[in-house]
């Protein structure tokens, strides 16, 4: 693969002030193994620019360079605003206008809003009298540049992630920041949040701030960014400008793999149905769904959050109760109370919050694959027969190519694919009739994402129901047989893949 | 040999092995100072003395794996002690039969599960914090308690109950019999039981536990329970042992189960930790304690050791894991 034209900038234009970075020749061994071979990076002044590349692949190693948490090899040529550097400390980079919005904020949740933006003032060698009212006053320039207002005596565990980004922002913009990294930005917000972060990211750049994105979401990435960076392995795979550049193509060169979408949707409308939902709804939540899921089939529901699509799915799985309305399994009336209740009835509930909801972190990999059955690992005298056990998740993890160590082994040490292919383990041992995948390819690396739907797909061919969650129009449109649109609460359109197109749906999901 | 070592690791745990050979040394440096210290006189008390310190220690156990706490233990046993010496003086005091003495077992069995219940229903349903509840129960049962005996001590029971304290079988001291007893079914119901792995899950993560259809209250409520049940047996041997039961004895034992807890590995945030270890550790506070008082230290200088050790055992814990850390990062890089 090699870098296009829009790659690396020119040898005659280094020291002129049109660039914000430039680094050259990056390269950072930790114990022997090469983190970073070779690789060149460069921004523009005012330029939003996308850091893009799967887990592993050396983009936080990149980013912790520049701020000066890693010393970079020697050969490695550093260029901030047209100076050269042979490696930068924390302190350069941050008199040097660089800083970085790491995905967890790094804010102080008990301290109001003002103060967390004025924050940088209350630090130093010598302690300086920091007054209120100065500090609200400089915070308030610092809102105001990004256009936003915010309740400045808030205390910010009082707002929504969202707005504490904001702060996060603010708090950059105020310590004089000319360029800002930051880490997966979107990855917890809504779409309306997101637009206004987008739009937050633009004014930035139009005041001559340069932007770093560094984001999973293809599609925001293509949208929002001019040029993009890919790095694979540690290794520049190139630079491209994003006007010709497609989600697949930027999917193919993060993975070196040739992602395929193709839609995969079938008519099983002769199968027998699985689930059927009639007219269920919970105040507040949902309301008069009706629905059906048949053997073999893949039912996609799209909605942005706060559709009501995760809650459908807890009162499926008997979290929640409904109001009213009623639910079917294989034509017998059901109404799961408990989770115990929904797994007997045969349906299993791959959650979107896998970190605390899905899988419990700290325990080991075998224990997440059997909690859900350990009526069938028992033994003498009705205890857990270790041997069991073992072989029934030695199965799994060989049914699903599970990549482990041992299964011994916290399920935090895995990669997100892996902990989802646990996840979907612990699931299957139940030998369900209706899966449900909610959100199933959050933080999950692209190219492990057609891995799950590999999945899906062959688990569908066994005649399992699917009904599959998402808030990513392509992933419904390319992996189910039909897709059902959720706003407000309620069904409000039935797409069917095979006949209409990705971009109808699109149109719909986000008029 | 060592492929010996390697499965004797994986079958006991790196945790029990560092605990017991650092016990070898305890016992090996006592025996150089202290003559007296290898003698069958020794181990003989200390064998009555470490059982009733061990099962309120496993009585605070379940509740920490589970991600809670029990400071009820204490008062939890002298509340049992009390309804089996309120039986005995029914029944006649030191005139008391076999009879009477099984019955006010049951009782006493009876009342430390129904004040475990309780704490595990309030912990289950309401979701207030461990520690608030059993705190409540604690001061509850205190005075009620207090109330009861009119803070004074009850005595006067038949001689044979004194012998359960005091005596041994095939040269066993009973105390320890029971001790050991209870320890390996703690273990197994721990390690092999539903219930166990409920525990377990419950501690690192109760939602995610919820989410899997784990039996979240229902587990909590039993592991209470079953902490109850075994306060109450720590209160009959403390009967059988002291014979006389007075509200607040043993109070100052509370703080010592915990740091025994974490002595043995167990983590003070749930999910993590297991019976061998914490009997070893349970074995190193006794010879710390008999051992000092044999080389004549004052009792209380003992009891100093035991929080120094505890401190020093948590600074090696952290280097350990630090070096482990390092170690694994170099491997993976």
């Amino acid at each position: 693969m090699t870098a296009s034209a829009a790659g690396e900038a020119p040898e005659s234009e280094s020291g002129v002030s049109g660039w914000a970075l430039m680094l050259r020749n990056v390269n950072k061994a930790f114990e022997g193994v090469q983190a970073l071979e070779d690789v060149s990076f460069s921004v523009r002044i005012g330029e939003i620019h996308c850091l893009a590349g799967e887990n592993g692949c050396g983009k936080s190693t990149l980013i912790k360079i520049v701020t000066g948490v890693y010393s970079p090899d020697s050969g490695t040529e550093i260029e901030v605003f047209g100076e050269r550097h042979a490696s930068i400390t924390p302190a350069q980079a941050r008199t040097l206008g660089i800083s970085v919005i790491w995905q967890d904020l790094a804010l102080f949740p008990h301290m109001t809003v003002a103060e967390n933006i004025a924050f940088d003032e209350s630090v130093g060698l010598i302690p300086k009298f920091f007054s209120q009212g100065s500090s609200y006053r400089r915070a308030e320039k610092a809102l105001n540049r990004l256009r936003v207002d915010l309740d400045l005596s808030a205390s910010l565990n009082s707002l929504p992630i969202a707005k504490r980004q904001i702060v996060a922002i603010a708090r950059a913009l105020h310590a004089n920041a000319k360029l800002i990294f930051m880490d997966e930005p979107t990855s917890s917000l809504t779409q309306s949040e997101t637009d206004n972060l987008l739009r937050i990211v633009k004014t930035l750049s139009t005041e001559g701030v340069s932007v770093v994105f560094v984001s999973h979401r293809l599609a925001e990435v293509i949208e929002i960014s001019s040029r993009l960076t890919v790095l694979r392995n540690g290794r520049l795979v190139g630079v491209y400008d994003t006007s010709d550049m497609t989600q697949t193509r930027l999917g193919s060169l993060m993975t070196g793999q040739e992602l395929v979408s193709e839609v995969s949707a079938r008519d099983c409308s002769g199968n027998p149905p699985v689930l059927e939902i009639e007219g269920l709804s919970r105040s507040g939540e949902y309301s008069d769904v009706s629905l059906k899921v048949r053997s073999g089939e893949i039912v996609g529901v799209i909605g942005l959050i706060g559709a009501g699509r995760t809650e459908l799915a807890h009162s499926l799985i008997g979290m929640t109760a409904p109001d009213s309305g009623s639910l079917r399994l294989n034509g017998r009336r059901i109404s799961p109370r408990s989770v115990r209740d929904a797994i007997s009835a045969g349906i299993a509930y791959v959650s979107e919050d896998r970190l605390t909801l899905g899988l419990i972190q700290q325990q080991s990999i075998s224990a997440n694959v059997v909690i859900t059955v350990l009526s069938k690992i028992l033994g003498l005298m009705g205890l857990i027969s270790p041997k069991r056990q073992g072989s029934l998740v030695s199965k799994w993890i060989d049914e699903l190519a599970i990549q482990i160590g041992h299964p011994d082994h916290a399920v935090s040490t895995l990669s997100g694919g892996n902990q989802q292919r646990v996840v979907l383990a612990k699931w299957l041992t139940t030998s369900p009739r209706l899966l449900i995948l909610d959100s199933p390819t959050v933080g999950v690396d692209v190219g492990a994402r057609a891995g799950i739907f590999r999945i899906a797909r062959k688990l569908a061919d066994e005649g399992i129901a699917i009904l599959l969650i998402s808030d990513e129009v392509h992933e419904v449109h390319y992996n189910s047989d039909r897709v059902l649109h959720m706003r407000n609460g309620r069904i409000v359109w039935e797409h069917d893949p095979a006949s209409a197109s990705l971009s109808q749906l699109e149109a719909r999901v986000y008029a | 040999m060592n492929e010996a070592v390697a499965a004797l690791k994986r079958r006991v745990g790196p945790e029990t092995l560092a605990l017991a050979g650092f016990l070898a040394c305890l016992v090996v440096a006592f025996s150089a100072f202290s003559p007296r210290f290898l003698s069958v006189a020794n181990f003989n008390s200390m064998a009555f003395q470490l059982p009733v310190l061990g099962l309120l220690t496993l009585a605070m156990l379940a509740p920490i794996l589970s991600g809670g706490l029990n400071l009820a233990i204490i008062f939890t046993a002298n509340m049992s002690g009390l309804t089996l010496a309120w039986v005995l003086i029914q029944a006649g005091g030191t005139e008391a039969g076999v009879a009477a003495f099984f019955v006010g077992c049951v009782a006493a069995v009876a009342v430390g599960a129904t004040a475990g219940g309780l704490m595990g229903l309030v912990v289950a349903y309401t979701g207030a914090h461990p520690i608030l509840v059993s705190l409540a129960m604690m001061i509850f049962l205190r005075g009620l308690g207090e109330f009861l005996t009119r803070g004074g001590d009850i005595s006067g029971f038949p001689e044979f109950v004194g012998r359960i304290g005091h005596g041994s079988l095939l040269g066993i001291p009973v105390p320890l019999l029971v001790f050991g007893a209870v320890a390996f079914g703690w273990h197994v119901m721990l390690k092999y039981s539903r219930h166990g792995f409920s525990v377990y899950m419950i501690g690192s993560n109760i939602r995610a536990s919820e989410y899997s259809g784990l039996p979240t209250a229902r587990t909590l409520t039993l592991i209470y329970t079953l902490s109850g049940v075994l306060c109450a047996i720590a209160g009959i041997l403390m009967v059988s042992r002291f014979n006389s039961v007075r509200v607040g004895h043993g109070e100052a034992l509370l703080l010592v189960t915990v740091l025994a807890c974490f002595l043995g590995g167990v983590d003070p945030f749930g999910g993590f930790g297991r019976v061998a270890p914490v009997a070893v550790a349970l074995v190193i506070l006794q010879v710390l304690s008999s051992g000092l008082n044999l080389l004549g230290a004052n009792q209380h200088l003992s009891t100093a050791v035991w929080g120094l050790f505890l401190i020093l055992v948590m600074v090696l814990r952290h280097m350990l894991s630090r070096a482990r850390i390092f170690l694994k990062k170099r491997k993976e890089i």
